[in-house]
């Protein structure tokens, strides 16, 4: 029984983490330039396949191919930024930005299975993350410890830019007031470009690290369309406490209700979506626009 | 006469900032009135509580001898208290006259119709037709509003207004913003307001205030600090002090 | 350019009637038309039919009321497995399934629009997307009642009218749909044409306007989810009936989603656009996607980045300016 609480719990924390390192990039997007962005899973997605043939055709080194998938998605994300994104900033035509990112998402999936095909692409873990690892009282998998210690990572470095950088103090004077942000000659477009980047970077690790959960095959763009969005709804938009506890919470209650009540699926998750979304509009952290 | 909209005691703050203090009128159907002040006087908030986009901290609103505080704005609306914005709203996609009829069908009840062809129902259309005429823009009836001119558009709010009967009309800058080319078609529009209901204005512009008003209400630091007639207003002191602040101290003690 | 599709104002009642008689001549036209070319294909045809409705119906919501919802297909997929299990249970005859159908959809609609007209913007998103994945789960979950991931089968409907028998080429049911159809698309453009439509058009524009002239915004977009559930009832009920089967998605966001992209290829707020997006997506959607399932979604997404960039409200208000000039060319030629 204990074992299976802690299997239970571990499943869900490293799962809550793998949301919360995807969405994060997310939130700050919608926090800032106010897009709903449903093709955010394709980048993840995207990534995931970047280290998977940096792993498995070219042979490069775990730590590399991170660095390859992140950048290399970085690169092909931007001109998607340039020639699409900027476009629908800040609009408040919420179906527009909804159908934009739609047919991004297909396209992306699309091209993924021309150039990969239909099947579901292993990202082959080093022999250090791949075995048991032994904590001294319990024996984890080594995996899961690799992904909450990049959750937590991810969630101090993002606070120590947003908070500590010059970089964050435009960021947050961007998101709380574009306009007088550029009357103060803080160059929006700049910080919506270097933004996109990070939220794009951001989703191409979590989808690399995460791969074990979410494996990549063309339709995860589609399947995890809906669950980053919501998790940054639930969360609050712009927050990243926020986006971690609902990474959380989501994450437990999924697991758990997998585990528990698999005929359900994901039944309990969206009640507690429902639920959440009833009672804190906005999100749990979050703030009305 | 009676007293249309009695304000007593009308009192809001936000935290610890009071942004109205204690504010009581009254207005009788006819009366033209216009509410000025300095900018931050608090003149905006106290229409929004008037028009029920606030409620007061405390102190109650009577519209006809009803007590209107805690209505909530369509409720306000069926009762006659009818205001126009600063900003102009209309509705983007419908034609002039759409945008009065359906103003004229919610006021009668007749928006609950589900399959009668609406806005060519005779009743209707002389109601529509009757109120763009009053105010000159008949001709543009057809037009959708993204074609009309910003005068235009302003005059176009107001007539929604008049389409719902309005016992007292709340006018926020009704000319702000109008190129200088189209504003006497706005003054023109104003003075041909039926003579029954009692119109409040806010205005900055004082040769408005004088062509308009028969009465000025002087608001400064959310509190009422004069009231009387146009030519009044500007020989008072506390106004002027109002205006000028601590220049007009400064002048006088040199 | 006056918008053909608007109505008529100042102008006389002609053109709004006109409309109507041009449905009622054009709708059965098409589908004598698919009748004759594809006298093979018409199960296809019928569920086109029945996803048609699916988008008529969101078209109330969308187009006419400004609701944003990727999650409207539970309301047609639930109507589908209530009728299909009225079907199994005894009740056979098929006017009195779409009229379950019906029900059953005004009840989904009413209650599904209760939750999402509460909130705007990426609430409302969210949460139409949440109970349609509810939905989907409960679906699944419900096995007794819907079967489940097999699906529910085996639904026979009695004969129309008692008269006209299903036949095996789905011929009766086709033409069964077609009329249905016509007979809705005429309803629903009274009803959009209706002083009660055009305050819903009006709310959509500004509802802080809509509230200042008087009007309660959330009962009136509440009961337009109740006439956009009985819509979308219908079409489950065609669906269900005409295919024999209901199966998992047709309560999937999946097809919530394809259903607004359809509504949206063809322009919202119109009626005459979702008609003609889901005629010519469905119909593009058979052939190219039977070839290869991943360039169709190469080809969906760059269509639809290139409607919302160039073409935002829809491709029908391009080809009904197309066809007035050619008409007007072929009026001065003469």
């Amino acid at each position: 029984m204990a074992k299976t609480i802690l299997g239970i719990g571990l499943d869900a924390i490293s799962y809550g983490m793998v949301l919360f390192i995807i969405s994060i990039g997310l939130s700050i997007m919608m926090g800032l330039m106010r897009v709903v962005n449903l093709a955010h899973g394709a980048f993840a997605m995207i990534g995931g396949y970047l280290a998977s043939y940096a792993l498995r055709s070219i042979g490069l080194s775990y730590p590399v191919a991170i660095i390859v998938a992140v950048l290399g998605t970085i690169v092909i994300a931007m001109p998607f930024e340039i020639l699409l994104y900027r476009r629908i900033y800040r609009k408040s035509d919420a179906l527009a930005q909804i159908l934009l990112t739609i047919g991004i998402t297909f396209l992306i999936i699309g091209l993924a299975n021309f150039i990969f095909g239909p099947t579901s692409k292993p990202i082959p873990l080093p022999a250090s993350l791949s075995g048991p690892y032994d904590l001294g009282f319990k024996v984890i998998p080594a995996n899961r410890l690799f992904v909450m210690a990049c959750g937590v990572c991810t969630a101090l470095l993002l606070w120590l830019l947003v908070d500590r950088t010059e970089f964050g103090i435009r960021l947050r004077a961007a998101v709380d007031n574009g306009d007088m942000a550029e009357a103060l000659g803080i160059k929006t477009q700049i910080i919506f470009s270097v933004t996109f980047a990070l939220a794009v970077g951001l989703a191409a690790f979590g989808g690399v690290v995460g791969a074990e959960l979410l494996p990549i095959e063309p339709y995860y763009a589609l399947r995890y369309m809906v669950t980053f969005l919501v998790v940054v709804s639930v969360g609050g938009s712009g927050s990243i406490l926020g986006a971690l506890a609902a990474s959380m919470i989501l994450g437990l209650v999924d697991t758990t209700g997998k585990y528990l009540a698999p005929e359900y699926g994901e039944f309990f998750f969206y009640l507690l979506v429902i639920g959440i979304v009833f009672v804190f509009p906005n999100g749990l952290l979050g703030r009305s626009h | 006469m009676t007293e249309l909209l009695q304000l007593k005691a009308i009192t809001k703050s936000f935290g610890g900032l009071r942004v109205s203090d204690d504010i009581s009128f009254n207005l009788r159907g006819g009366d033209r009135v216009a509410l000025i002040g300095p900018n931050g006087a608090g003149k905006t908030t106290l229409v929004n509580i008037i028009s029920g986009d606030l409620t007061p901290s405390s102190g109650t609103i009577f519209l006809n001898g009803e007590d209107v505080t805690h209505l909530s704005i369509p409720g306000r609306v069926g009762a006659g208290l009818v205001r126009t914005f600063q900003v102009t709203r209309l509705f983007s996609s419908l034609t002039a006259a759409q945008n009065v009829a359906i103003a004229v069908m919610q006021k009668r009840g007749l928006t609950k119709q589900l399959f009668s062809n609406p806005v060519n129902h005779p009743d209707v259309r002389r109601e529509w037709e009757g109120i763009l005429g009053l105010l000159g823009i008949a001709h543009l009836s057809e037009l959708r509003v993204s074609n009309l001119a910003y005068g235009q558009q302003r005059l176009l709010d107001l007539a929604i207004g008049l389409a719902l009967e309005p016992k007292v009309l709340l006018l926020d800058e009704p000319a702000a913003g109008v190129p200088s080319d189209e504003s006497p078609k706005i003054i023109e529009a104003i003075n041909r307001l039926p003579s029954h209901i009692a119109v409040l204005m806010i205005e900055h512009d004082m040769d408005l205030v004088f062509r308009f008003a028969q009465r000025v209400l002087v608001l400064a630091n959310g509190r009422l600090i004069f009231e009387g007639t146009p030519a009044e207003v500007t020989g008072n002191p506390e106004v002027r002090r109002a205006y000028l602040g601590k220049y007009e101290d400064a002048r006088r003690a040199s | 350019m006056t918008d053909r599709l608007s109505i008529g104002v100042g102008r006389s009642a002609a053109p709004a009637i006109s409309q109507d008689i041009l449905a009622l001549v054009l709708i059965p036209l098409i589908g004598a038309i698919g009748f004759v070319l594809f006298p093979d294909d018409l199960a296809f045809l019928t569920r086109l039919i029945s996803l048609t409705l699916l988008v008529l119906s969101l078209d109330l919501v969308t187009g006419y009321c400004g609701i944003d919802t990727i999650g409207h297909s539970a309301i047609f997929g639930v109507s589908a497995y209530v009728a299909g299990n009225a079907c199994l249970a005894g009740l056979t005859d098929p006017v009195a399934l779409l009229i379950v159908g019906a029900v059953s959809g005004a009840a989904a609609g009413l209650a599904s629009g209760a939750l999402v007209a509460r909130f705007s913007g990426l609430p409302q998103l969210v949460l139409s997307i949440a109970i349609g994945q509810l939905t989907a789960a409960l679906a699944n979950k419900l096995s007794s009642l819907t079967g489940g991931s097999d699906g529910l089968s085996g639904i026979e409907p009695g004969r129309v009218f008692g008269v006209f028998a299903f036949d095996l080429y789905g011929r009766t049911g086709y033409i069964f749909s077609v009329v249905v159809l016509t007979i809705v698309f005429v309803i629903l453009r009274r009803l959009v044409n209706s002083p009660f439509g055009l305050l819903c058009r009006a709310i959509k524009d500004d509802s802080l306007r809509a509230r200042m002239i008087g009007a309660r915004i959330y009962p009136r977009l509440v009961i337009m989810y109740g006439f956009s559930g009985v819509v979308a009832g219908i079409g489950g009920a065609i669906m269900a009936i005409n295919t024999g089967v209901v199966g998992l998605d047709s309560v999937s966001f999946e097809q919530s989603a394809e259903a607004l992209v359809m509504l949206v290829v063809g322009g919202a707020g119109t009626l005459w656009g979702g008609l003609f997006g889901s005629l010519v997506f469905q119909l593009f959607q058979h052939y190219v996607s039977a070839a290869n399932p991943f360039h169709w979604l190469i080809m969906l997404g760059l269509l639809l980045i290139a409607i919302v960039l160039f073409a935002p409200r829809g491709l029908a208000p391009l080809v009904g300016s197309l066809a007035q000039r050619t008409v007007r060319l072929a009026w001065r030629r003469s």
